[in-house]
């Protein structure tokens, strides 16, 4: 993390930062990072200094606590993390088996499907809403985990990232895979699963963030505790629920956010490298 | 002899594709039943009444279209939504670059400048919302401390049709710079640092290097970054629930929020299928901009 093993090379002081430069750089990651720090003290304090700025007022966990029980979080926990698991495991699945026939394979057609593909990058199933809709209510799934993540199953971002990587991998290990023996389906799980792994990372946690975050389409889709994700079962919590204490939603809010949150602390580096690798296709 | 040989490997030919679609045909059907499908479908419900009861839906022609044109909140939506884009694109774009710039050079805790300016990204846009809310509230909220510490008069930011679009706006900025950021961040990174230092023995001003050549070369990033942020500009509503519900007097509805209130309050699936036609046909037209001119434009190696 130290500034010095991130630069190409020490080399002579070229351009050297003015204060200003810094001046302004620090004022607006203050800036930036102000609502945060705000929501952390009207959290953590009890709810008469919400909005009261004073050194000695006592530290609390109550807020948490009065959240954890006013609304049934745990469930909505759960069926994020369900979700989001579902989501990524069946982007990862079929995302690999269409970038493997995209990178590998000629055959009629090709450039069609992958055109087909890629008109997901743009009309993306989150403007969908209506017919998306009709059609879950005609297959019995309104008010499911399974009907939330349906539509984003088949991802042209995972196809593409992936098909690129593949592509970048040799064809003589391929081959050598196939010479001894490997079927199509062998050589791309000892292949190429292997050496795309940084990828699959990176695809990871772009996804993971993404259908954790996601409001919209479960919105819309959802009406019961049974399958309400966090974030939907937040705006519940915040808006229905008159005359709870600022302080408690806060602590909601927190909590909602809190597990992306300390991921992305913690693993800052990994993060930050895999929205670039994810973004630089 | 050749002719069974032909035959052969035009069989294992057949057998090469056969495969390859067995590997796309799983995901070729998802995106089929909730990509292609429904877009194509919404075009088609746009020209047929809504149910209701016992009334079926019914051919109606460009009724629902006529409805919109005569729909003022629609309109509102519109002029919302080209003031939220006009103004998001450049501005988180803008700041995206200047955070990447900065936090490129050797500077003072860029460690924390970098965590600071990317937290936002990982938040839940609804999350944020709340807490943003708190920020705008009359009277207790941060922004009123602010300006009442300053000795300004007290202003319900969110309340007033003046100012709540820009309320929403800067949280949509806010949120997306350190997104941007990152990606001018991999572009600069990138770059030989041979050229800084040819700029530098040149005696070329830090502003002439940017502009000369730092901007140039990314150019292809900043294309990149725009499709982004134009396509955000019509999705991101998230926190239009959370901040205003579209009000006061629709002075915050945008046009996917106002989707969501004639499709999924006032339940009229056909007026929902033209007003999404119109976000479709939007974000074809910049992907088809994209591909076709843009990309040709940028990319001069």
């Amino acid at each position: 993390m130290s500034a010095a093993k991130e630069s190409p090379r020490p080399g002579p002081a070229l351009y050297t930062v003015s204060w200003l430069d810094t001046a302004a750089a620090w004022l607006l990651a203050l800036l930036w990072i102000l609502p945060l720090v705000y929501a952390v003290w009207t959290a953590f304090h009890p709810a008469e200094f919400s909005a009261r700025f004073d050194l000695a007022a006592p530290w609390t966990l109550e807020n948490f606590r009065h959240a954890w029980q006013a609304a049934p979080f745990a469930r909505y926990f759960l069926n994020t993390t369900l979700l989001v698991a579902m989501i990524l495991a069946a982007q990862l699945v079929l995302g690999t088996l269409a970038a493997y026939a995209f990178a590998r394979y000629e055959f009629r057609g090709k450039n069609v499907a992958f055109a087909l593909v890629l008109v997901q990058l743009m009309i993306m199933p989150d403007i969908l809403l209506v017919e998306n809709y009709q059609t879950m209510a005609k297959l019995g799934l309104v008010d499911t985990l399974l009907a939330i993540g349906l539509p984003y199953f088949a991802s042209a971002f995972a196809i593409f990232l992936l098909r690129q990587t593949f592509m970048g991998i040799p064809k003589e290990l391929d081959e050598a895979a196939r010479v001894e023996g490997a079927s199509a389906l062998q050589t791309l799980w000892r292949v190429y699963v292997p050496l795309a792994r940084p990828v699959y990372t990176a695809f990871a946690l772009v996804s993971v963030s993404f259908h954790w975050n996601n409001f919209l389409w479960p919105l819309i889709i959802t009406n019961s505790v049974e399958s309400r994700p966090l974030t939907v079962g937040l705006q519940v919590f915040s808006s229905v629920e008159q005359g709870v204490e600022w302080s408690t939603i806060t602590a909601a809010t927190l909590m909602t956010s809190a597990p992306l949150l300390l991921a992305f602390l913690l693993f800052q580096r990994q993060f930050v490298q895999s929205f670039m690798r994810a973004g630089i296709k | 002899m050749a002719a069974a040989s032909n035959i052969a490997s035009r069989a294992a030919i057949s057998q090469h594709a056969l495969h390859a679609w067995l590997l796309l045909l799983p995901a070729l059907a998802l995106l089929v039943a909730f990509t292609h499908w429904p877009a194509l479908a919404t075009l088609i419900d746009s020209f047929f009444s809504t149910p209701r009861g016992s009334r079926p839906s019914l051919w109606v022609g460009l009724e629902n279209y006529q409805v919109m044109v005569d729909d003022p909140v629609f309109w509102q939506a519109v002029r919302n939504n080209l003031w939220f884009a006009g103004a998001t694109i450049p501005l988180s774009i803008g700041l995206a670059l200047a955070m990447a710039l900065w936090v490129n050079e050797r500077m003072q805790g860029r460690a924390f400048l970098r965590m600071a300016y990317f937290t936002p990204t990982v938040l839940p846009m609804i999350a944020v919302a709340n807490i943003w809310l708190f920020f705008y509230t009359p009277q207790y909220g941060l922004l009123e401390q602010i300006t009442g510490a300053l000795g300004l008069p007290s202003h319900n930011w969110l309340g007033d049709p003046s100012t709540a679009l820009a309320c929403i706006t800067l949280v949509a900025i806010w949120k997306e710079a350190g997104f941007f950021m990152i990606f001018y961040l991999a572009a600069l990174q990138t770059l030989n640092p041979s050229l800084k230092e040819a700029a530098a023995i040149e005696g070329a001003s830090r502003g002439y290097y940017f502009r000369r050549v730092q901007w140039p070369l990314l150019m292809p990033t900043t294309l990149f970054v725009l499709v982004n942020a134009v396509v955000n500009a019509f999705r991101l509503v998230d926190h239009v629930f959370i901040l205003t519900r579209g009000g006061p007097d629709n002075a915050t509805s945008l046009l996917l929020y106002h989707l969501y209130e004639v499709g999924f309050k006032f339940w009229d699936a056909g007026y929902a299928a033209a007003i999404t036609v119109v976000l479709v046909v939007v974000l074809a037209s910049v992907a088809l901009l994209q591909f076709f001119v843009l990309d040709k434009r940028v990319h001069y190696k």
